[in-house]
């Protein structure tokens, strides 16, 4: 359990030569190259990590499933009769071709349109189509073996609503592997029933790797988000700091800032002051009310590998990463509420919906970024980039937020999986 | 499921004017005049982009949420001096409108009445790259102020979930 391990291929052992400066550089070639993609694929995402599929509420009644990918491996999310939820990977055990070509649907068990292999919920073989024959010629030998060719069935764990899935038979459960701290952020986000108010799926024109670094990445939020600086939207940070898990992988970034009161009146007297000629016109969108008694008004979570969970005022999201080749990954949101929000609170989500997301004001550039990046990297020479804001090291486990330290922490976790 | 009813020939001269509209809303904002773009919506207009798959959930959060011509004013204002972004503009091709399904011939009310377009938009980057960006309708009714049909409420649902990069020229 997470010892390195030796590089799967002598290319992928060519690829992953590090730099001596260490955590403080990272060659560009790992955001381009096939050979360790591929043997990202299996370190990573077949190995002892445990990967985000989906979310319980999407699935309430049995036969309710939900399709994605982990890594390379298309997998299904279902509800068993039982009521269980289980992760099988999507692909029939007979010629390989995808069980359930929908994104989500409801199913009493899972027929492979190809030869009519049928599979019940819990990824059994059922039934074979012409098992004996057609008039006693042809079918199976008496030799197959109906309970040797289920579906692949990954081991699945909960952490409230957020469900997980690895293939790893030994990894300890999600909550130890995490850690308390990054459980702790957990049970606040879903403190109390949740219901989706919005999703949608936007695709990023880079490597999966380069968009878990940006959200890593709290010393770029000022730099090139410059909506509120250009508009004069003065917001005083009171209180906040950078988190790392122990693992180095995962990461909480979370601030206090000035907000309305819970009436929710007039914005522009609170901590908001325009101060050049620039000015929205429609403070609206600006509303808040302060959600969580601890005061923290922002909170940004990873969860290594694929995951991020975003408080940015009263606007509330999980989003995960699907990588999907070398150079580009779908990120994959869920927007949700709690369940007894007030009218009110429901009309300022609304409204702040317009500063988060692929047409976000505050963080659209965060759609682009990495393929600014992207299209640098592929003549690398030798090159890499520069990580050196707050020291070398992922420590201390609480720093400032103008620090690289959580950036530092996810390729620390990445480098012992893929064994460089 | 019977056709549609021959549309009167009020009807007829609405979706000729409202077309007009439409397709010169889009031409602002393929031309980069997007100053203009908020002329042709009303001063208390609503205009929302969402997806399809929202839309059957009745998910209230979509991409854009804008009430009132400010708010339309303001995502310009982004646009010119507020966000980063690799440059880029629009090309829009815009069908013929059509009255929503059960509502041609059901009335003299015109304000009240779902206008559908189809769109295609082509995103074309000032490197010169081209691709079909997004595709969907528009689902819009109208309001007549001082004899110009201006668009009261527009609702541009993407058949798509996918979003490509980011969305920051409103479609």
């Amino acid at each position: 359990m997470d010892t390195p391990l030796p590089p799967a291929t002598p290319e992928a052992r060519a690829a992953l030569r590090w730099p001596e400066e260490g955590l403080a550089r990272v060659p560009f070639r790992t955001y381009n190259d096939p050979a360790i993609a591929s043997a990202e694929d299996e370190r990573v995402f077949r190995g002892d990590t445990w990967n985000l599929v989906g979310l319980d509420i999407e699935i309430p009644e049995p036969g309710d499933y939900r399709t994605t990918w982990i890594g390379e491996t298309p997998v299904i999310m279902v509800r068993g009769e039982d009521g269980a939820i289980r992760v099988l990977v999507n692909r029939c055990a007979h010629r390989g071709a995808m069980l359930c070509l929908s994104r989500e649907g409801r199913a009493s068990n899972f027929a492979c349109m190809y030869h009519n292999w049928v599979y019940s919920l819990d990824g059994k073989l059922q039934s074979i189509a012409f098992k004996r024959g057609v008039r006693g010629q042809g079918g199976m030998p008496d030799s197959f073996d109906m309970t040797r060719h289920g579906l692949r069935e990954l081991r699945v764990d909960r952490i409230r609503n957020l469900v997980f899935a690895t293939f790893s038979p030994t990894l300890e459960p999600a909550a130890q592997w995490f850690g308390p701290r990054m459980v702790w952020s957990l049970e606040r986000f879903f403190n109390r029933p949740i219901e989706l108010i919005g999703g949608y799926t936007q695709v990023l024109p880079n490597n999966w790797k380069l968009y878990a670094e940006n959200v890593r990445d709290s010393y770029h939020a000022s730099l090139l988000h410059t909506f509120f600086a250009t508009f004069g939207i003065n917001r005083l940070s009171m209180d906040g700091a950078v988190e790392v898990s122990e693992r180095g992988g995962s990461h909480l970034s979370w601030a206090k800032m000035e907000t309305d009161d819970a009436e929710g009146t007039d914005y522009a007297s609170g901590g908001l002051r325009s101060m050049r000629d620039l000015a929205i016109e429609d403070r609206r969108i600006l509303r808040s009310w302060r959600e969580f008694p601890d005061g923290i008004t922002h909170m940004i979570q990873t969860l290594f590998p694929n995951v991020f969970l975003q408080q940015i005022q009263n606007t509330l999201a999980v989003r995960m990463l699907v990588p999907r080749s070398i150079d580009r990954s779908d990120l994959v949101w869920w927007v949700f509420a709690y369940t007894d929000d007030t009218p009110e609170q429901r009309r300022a989500r609304l409204l702040q919906s317009n500063l988060v997301g692929p047409a976000g004001l505050v963080s659209l550039e965060d759609g682009f970024i990495g393929n600014a990046v992207q299209r640098t990297t592929r003549g690398d020479q030798g090159h890499g980039a520069v990580v050196e804001m707050g020291g070398h090291g992922v420590g201390p486990e609480r720093q400032s937020r103008v620090s690289e330290g959580a950036v530092r922490g996810f390729w620390q976790q990445w480098r012992g999986m893929m064994g460089c | 499921m019977a056709l549609p009813p021959p549309l009167t020939e009020t009807e007829r001269r609405f979706l000729t004017d409202v077309a007009q509209r439409v397709v010169d809303c889009a031409g602002a904002v393929d031309d980069d005049r997007l100053e203009d773009w908020p002329e042709h919506f009303t001063e208390d207009c609503v205009y929302r982009i969402q997806t399809r798959e929202a839309q059957s959930k009745g998910w209230p959060i979509g991409l854009i949420h804008c009430e009132g011509r400010a708010m339309l004013r303001d995502r310009v204002l982004a646009i010119r001096h507020g966000n980063v972004f690799d440059p880029h503009t629009y090309r829009h091709v815009v069908s013929a409108p059509r009255f929503a399904p059960g509502e041609a011939g059901t009335g003299p009310k015109l304000a009240s009445r779902h206008v559908l377009s189809s769109f295609n938009v082509t995103r074309v980057m000032r490197t010169g790259e081209s691709t079909l960006f997004a595709v969907g309708t528009y689902d819009d009714t109208f309001e007549d102020v001082d004899g110009q049909w201006l668009i009261r409420e527009r609702l541009v649902l993407l058949d798509s979930r996918n979003l490509d990069t980011l969305l920051v020229i409103p479609i």
